[in-house]
């Protein structure tokens, strides 16, 4: 399935502040959007998708919106654009972000995800979207995140041009 | 040759190279901070990249989000901080607004700063270039000192003209606020220059720093002036800076011309933060207020106190709830000296001890359904002060005060 959203999702609207008191992920996939869209948490299947508008994940730094979204299995948030902050969080976390305009999108629309040549596939609308991923997204994404990354093989793993 | 921005200055100081917007860096930090929100992701992380933090004078944490804990889950998390900062041998502090702090005791022209906040380009009030990260990019920074940037593109906005009487500095970052929206400055450093910043106190250029994060920015500076100077000697720093300008031929991402003379009071509307309307305007929806709150990193300093004190001063009473917040010790201090607080309580405000306060709806004057709060902080998200059903609207502690008189949002021009 894919949750459609708006421009200027903010992070207080993913994790609200009065339930963003746990550290538990799995806790924590439960609060997600739980106040701005209740039947999220209740509905959201893994290999879910996330569309969204302008600037996804403003406002407060917080980590736990992505840590909560991870949680959900969100396979991949495709948005117009990103926060700075969320976009690096999901980079240390492995959770795909993918800046993309991907047009009129239905919420039951089959879509598919080929990261390796960098394509979406809506087959529903029978649609190909060329994608634009930075390398070190997906260099994240197939560590798991870039803690993971960097622990392996030290900060230098980060520095451009650097294969590891 | 072409001339740098002061961002591309201070990023090529901190990564051993000249660099320009666009690069890709890896840099050293003067500073790193978290507070008992954003630590509590950051253990772990940290614990799986080093045993210990890369300098212990160069890593702080404090307690100001939820501190005094306002529940059972809350004093948990302070206990594992707290065991983290005993173990690292690094201070916690719990004397007020991280931000704040840092700009009173630790900030430095020039330095490189990053922060577990979303707020932490406020400390580019004092002309240090400071960063907002998350947890576990924090835990990367404790760990090795350093981290991987993007070397980002300036905006600069030139103010010129004096503030109209009822006109502060909030006021010129909502007006901002609204040219930019909440994406303008995405990934970019915000600039304020021209002859009015120059001539702002740095609790008023804070209040621009710190909204800048509101429209996206990746950190936000005043040029170090004479003004940085006096700041930091009332505050018993004594150190030699350079005055650090951006080259005449720099290159900026824009412009922004400003013209400070023809803003007026301005107040934000709920949900989103270039919702900016004249405070004037909506004076005459007679919106009714249930709760007033002045305080935050963004208007909690002494200043906005004395603003807030010579509008109340004049009306003897207040028609909503109102709380008060002093962003710091030293700034409840100093209030309590100019018999500020007596006043406020005397009135019937509520005055807390110095830290975030129900800007973020954890405690301290939550938000009930359907009811209206002016804020003179800087989030007026659905369901940031509490209920969703709730509504936010942001302006000067003189509109928040103003307010406060009348029971609904009033111009402050009316007490001055």
């Amino acid at each position: 399935m894919n949750w459609i959203f708006k421009d200027n999702i903010n992070t207080d609207l993913i994790t609200p502040g009065r339930y963003n008191v746990e550290d538990d992920p799995k806790k924590l996939a439960k609060i997600a959007f739980c106040e701005y869209l209740p039947e999220f948490s209740k509905k959201v299947k893994e290999g879910d998708f996330i569309i969204a508008g302008k600037n996804f994940g403003c406002g407060s730094s917080r980590e736990t919106a992505v840590i909560s979204l991870k949680a959900c299995k969100i396979k991949a948030i495709f948005a117009k654009s990103f926060n700075r902050i969320f976009y690096r969080n999901c980079l240390n976390h492995g959770l795909l972000a993918i800046e993309a305009n991907l047009g009129k999108v239905g919420k039951k629309d089959k879509l598919i995800l080929d990261l390796k040549n960098k394509i979406l596939y809506n087959k529903t609308k029978k649609k190909k979207i060329k994608l634009k991923i930075p390398d070190l997204m997906i260099k994240s994404y197939l560590f798991g995140g870039l803690l993971l990354l960097l622990k392996k093989h030290g900060f230098e793993a980060i520095e451009k041009g650097k294969k590891v | 040759m072409v001339g740098q921005t002061i961002a591309e200055k201070i990023f090529s100081l901190h990564s051993n190279k000249k660099v320009f917007a666009g690069d890709f860096v890896v840099s050293n930090l003067d500073l790193v901070f978290s507070h008992d929100t954003t630590t509590i992701w950051t253990l772990s992380p940290f614990y799986s990249l080093k045993k210990k933090v890369f300098d212990t004078s160069k890593v702080i944490i404090f307690f100001d989000h939820a501190f005094p804990a306002p529940n059972i889950q809350i004093a948990n998390f302070h206990k594992k901080i707290q065991k983290f900062a005993k173990d690292q041998k690094i201070k916690i502090l719990k004397e007020g607004i991280c931000h704040q702090v840092l700009v009173e005791k630790f900030v430095k022209p020039g330095q490189l700063i990053v922060g577990g906040d979303s707020h932490t380009p406020s400390c580019g009030c004092l002309g240090a270039l400071a960063i907002g990260l998350g947890s576990s990019d924090i835990a990367i920074a404790m760990a090795f000192g350093k981290q991987y940037f993007f070397v980002p593109e300036t905006i600069k906005i030139e103010v010129k003209g004096k503030f109209k009487k009822g006109v502060f500095s909030k006021d010129l970052a909502l007006s901002v606020a609204k040219i930019l929206g909440p994406e303008g400055a995405n990934y970019k450093v915000l600039e304020w220059t021209g002859e009015t910043i120059s001539k702002l106190k740095i609790s008023e250029r804070m209040t621009l720093t710190n909204m800048s994060a509101e429209m996206g920015a990746k950190s936000a500076i005043c040029p170090p002036d004479e003004m940085t100077e006096k700041f930091l000697k009332e505050n018993r720093r004594f150190f030699k800076f350079e005055k650090m300008r951006s080259d005449k031929n720099a290159n900026f991402s824009s412009i922004l011309k400003i013209d400070a003379s023809k803003i007026s009071p301005l107040i934000s509307r709920p949900p989103e933060i270039d919702k900016v309307f004249e405070v004037k305007k909506i004076e005459k929806e007679k919106i009714k207020v249930d709760q007033v709150f002045i305080g935050s990193c963004t208007n909690g300093r002494i200043d906005d106190l004395e603003i807030a004190f010579k509008i109340l001063k004049r009306a003897k009473k207040i028609k909503t709830r109102l709380i008060i917040i002093p962003a710091s010790k030293k700034v409840l201090l100093e209030a309590l000296k100019r018999k500020y607080i007596e006043f406020f309580v005397k009135i019937g405000a509520v005055v807390l001890n110095p830290g975030c306060g129900p800007c973020l709806g954890r405690h301290q004057g939550v938000l009930g359904d359907g009811e209206v709060c002016v804020s003179t902080s800087n989030r007026n998200f659905m369901g940031r002060m509490g209920s969703p059903k709730a509504l936010i609207f942001l302006a000067s502690p003189a509109t928040a005060a103003a307010s406060a008189v009348k029971g609904f949002i009033s111009d402050p021009r009316n007490f001055l």
